[in-house]
């Protein structure tokens, strides 16, 4: 039933929906709606024999579900930011051990300086710990998404992020299609473990590997990253069956045919891009636009696919790799090779600066009249940024650089420079 | 589309009034998306929250730069913030003030910008007879429903009694039918 929800209310009822049996939460903004309303579904009785636990950390929330899980229970949790930080090592054990978890990040940028607002920082320092990532373009997406990650989850055994941006997409209130109980039960067979902890057969699991074979369990865990590739197209498709709407794949185009120059982003920033792309062509640019859904794994055959006779890609990140620039154009150039097409970075939406429609606009223009620098830099204030290097420059102890910068722009309760 | 841009401080309900608008619309038929200004809410602070409604699917997720509609639940930020900023040519501002405009020290801002329209009325005053609290958001956006009508008014009482069920709701709904009685009587363009 079509709903007006705020998007972190919409995801913690599909979460319920799928009756996981274990949740260990550890509240942290943005996320603590969907934990806080799933705390209380699983207290009023909503969510089967759900345990939920309050725990200590959010090292402990993972901890607690790589061991549920492998009793096989059907497990979930959500963080953010530094919470997902520090559950790092048990991101990596979650994964390694083959744990099919499902796990909401409500994207948050990392600090220091500390800062609770959106941008990508924060799955992509995982993005390599062997987890499937998913981004949601809007709430009906996130919902939809969590649906398809439990059974993509326990279908690969391998855990799964849902990615949604943190504020933009939790704390807005839109229209989103709530699925039944009866639909979700339809799409999520009951949770088949391919390894459980079980008294009456016992194994181990956890061995030490050494370097004899070390690479090939790696292997097997990025061979399923591959089945991932056409696995995710094709729950998308039963997906779209039961619930008669198109959720979820590899990525979605927007006029990409025909178009000389491409945009490529994650999550919701696509929304404000599919408007500029509208803009842009009617002032006769021929541009168009592309959604990844799928961050890891990376599609990079479906990415050649789709660019087949553009001339430029410019990929809007809302991420920075400290010392080089970008990492989704990263994996863009690198799907990309041997095709002739010039790919872009902008780096835009640090930190939760707002990314406005004008300001890409410009940048595709820009970029098709003059080319970009590389990384190019969304709306940076290049004036306080200068006078800042200045001062470093002029004096050794110039002090802390978040502190300065406020001063700089003048913020609210910051000194005078 | 209509875009709304409302002002006010953390503890005032500018978050709901924005949420009540979105869902009054949906429940009106149309699309609606509603979302706060994500400042680390202290009470007291500036507080903006936006709401679009649209009859057609939303996308955008940029902030509201150029409001047809302002509302400002604190006239103490008149003057603190740039509430005016990117002002649609013919917007409609709504005040919460028992002053009126011309005590505001808008005048001149009213004679700069023929094509807004501008109007303050006492929504906290209003609040406080029916729920001791001089909660305006009610008011703001019983207020723009009744100016505009892009709003219906069963609508709106329903969002409220969604929003806030039992009692309280009920109050509410008797502070929107106040308002609307109120800003229908007395209220004149500037």
């Amino acid at each position: 039933m079509k709903q007006h929800i705020e998007g972190s209310q919409a995801v913690a009822h599909a979460v319920a929906l799928c009756r996981p049996e274990v949740m260990a939460c550890y509240p942290i903004s943005p996320q603590t709606h969907i934990v806080e309303t799933l705390s209380r579904k699983v207290k009023a009785g909503e969510v089967g024999n759900c345990q939920f636990l309050n725990v200590e950390s959010e090292f402990g929330a993972l901890s607690v579900l790589i061991g549920a899980s492998a009793m096989g229970a059907r497990t979930y949790t959500a963080t953010t930011s530094q919470g997902l930080l520090f559950m790092a090592e048990a991101v990596y054990n979650a994964a390694g051990l083959g744990l099919p978890i499902v796990m909401t990040i409500a994207n948050r940028a990392v600090g220091a300086p500390i800062n609770i607002w959106n941008d990508h920082s924060d799955s992509m320092s995982m993005r390599d710990a062997g987890w499937l990532q998913l981004f949601a373009e809007d709430n009906q997406e996130a919902v939809d998404l969590h649906i398809q990650a439990f059974r993509l989850a326990e279908e690969l055994s391998c855990p799964v992020m849902v990615c949604m941006d943190g504020y933009i997409l939790t704390h807005a209130y839109e229209v989103v299609d709530l699925p039944t109980q009866e639909q979700v039960d339809a799409y999520l067979p009951v949770f088949e473990p391919v390894q459980v902890l079980d008294p009456q057969d016992p194994v181990s699991i956890g061995a030490m590997v050494g370097p004899e074979a070390f690479a090939e369990v790696r292997y097997l865990a990025h061979n399923k990253h591959l089945r991932a590739l056409e696995e995710i197209p094709r729950l998308s498709q039963a997906f779209q069956d039961i619930f008669q709407r198109s959720s979820g794949g590899l990525l979605k185009t927007y006029h990409t045919d025909e178009a000389e120059t491409i945009l490529l982003a994650l999550g919701s920033v696509n929304g404000t891009i599919k408007d500029a792309v509208d803009d842009l062509r009617e002032e006769g640019w021929p541009v168009g636009s592309i959604a990844l859904r799928a961050y890891r794994p990376f599609p990079s055959h479906a990415l050649r696919h789709v660019v087949k006779g553009a001339k430029r890609i410019i990929v809007i990140e809302k991420d920075l790799a400290v010392g080089k620039g970008g990492i989704v154009s990263s994996d863009v150039k690198m799907a990309l090779q041997g095709v002739p097409i010039i790919v872009d970075t902008v780096i835009a939406g640090l930190g939760g600066r707002s990314i406005p429609k004008a300001s890409v606009i410009d940048t595709v223009k820009q970029a098709c009249l003059e080319g970009l620098e590389e990384p190019h830099f969304l709306d940076l204030n290049w004036d306080a940024i200068n006078r800042e290097l200045t001062r470093q420059q002029a004096q050794r102890r110039s002090g802390p650089t978040p502190e300065n910068i406020l001063r700089e722009i003048g913020a609210p309760g910051a000194s005078p420079i | 589309m209509i875009q709304i841009r409302i002002h006010g401080r953390g503890g005032q309900g500018v978050v709901t009034a924005a949420e009540l608008l979105a869902l009054a619309a949906f429940r009106d038929g149309k699309e609606a998306q509603a979302f706060p200004s994500f400042g680390s809410e202290r009470t007291g602070a500036p507080v903006t929250a936006f709401c679009r409604i649209d009859s057609q699917p939303i996308r955008s997720r940029e902030p509201v730069y150029h409001p047809d509609v302002l509302l400002i639940q604190d006239s103490t930020l008149l003057h603190q913030v740039d509430v005016f900023a990117g002002l649609a040519q013919s917007a409609l501002v709504l005040i919460n003030s028992t002053r009126h405009v011309d005590a505001l020290h808008l005048t001149d801002f009213v004679t700069q910008h023929p094509g807004v329209q501008m109007y303050s009325f006492p929504a906290s005053d209003l609040a406080m007879k029916h729920l001791g609290r001089p909660f305006a958001n009610i008011g703001m956006v019983a207020g723009y429903a009744v100016l505009t009508g892009e709003v219906s008014k069963a609508s709106v009482n329903q969002a409220i009694t969604e929003k806030f069920p039992g009692k309280i709701g009920e109050l509410n709904v008797t502070v929107a039918a106040e308002v609307y009685d109120y800003v229908a009587a007395n209220l004149a363009k500037v």
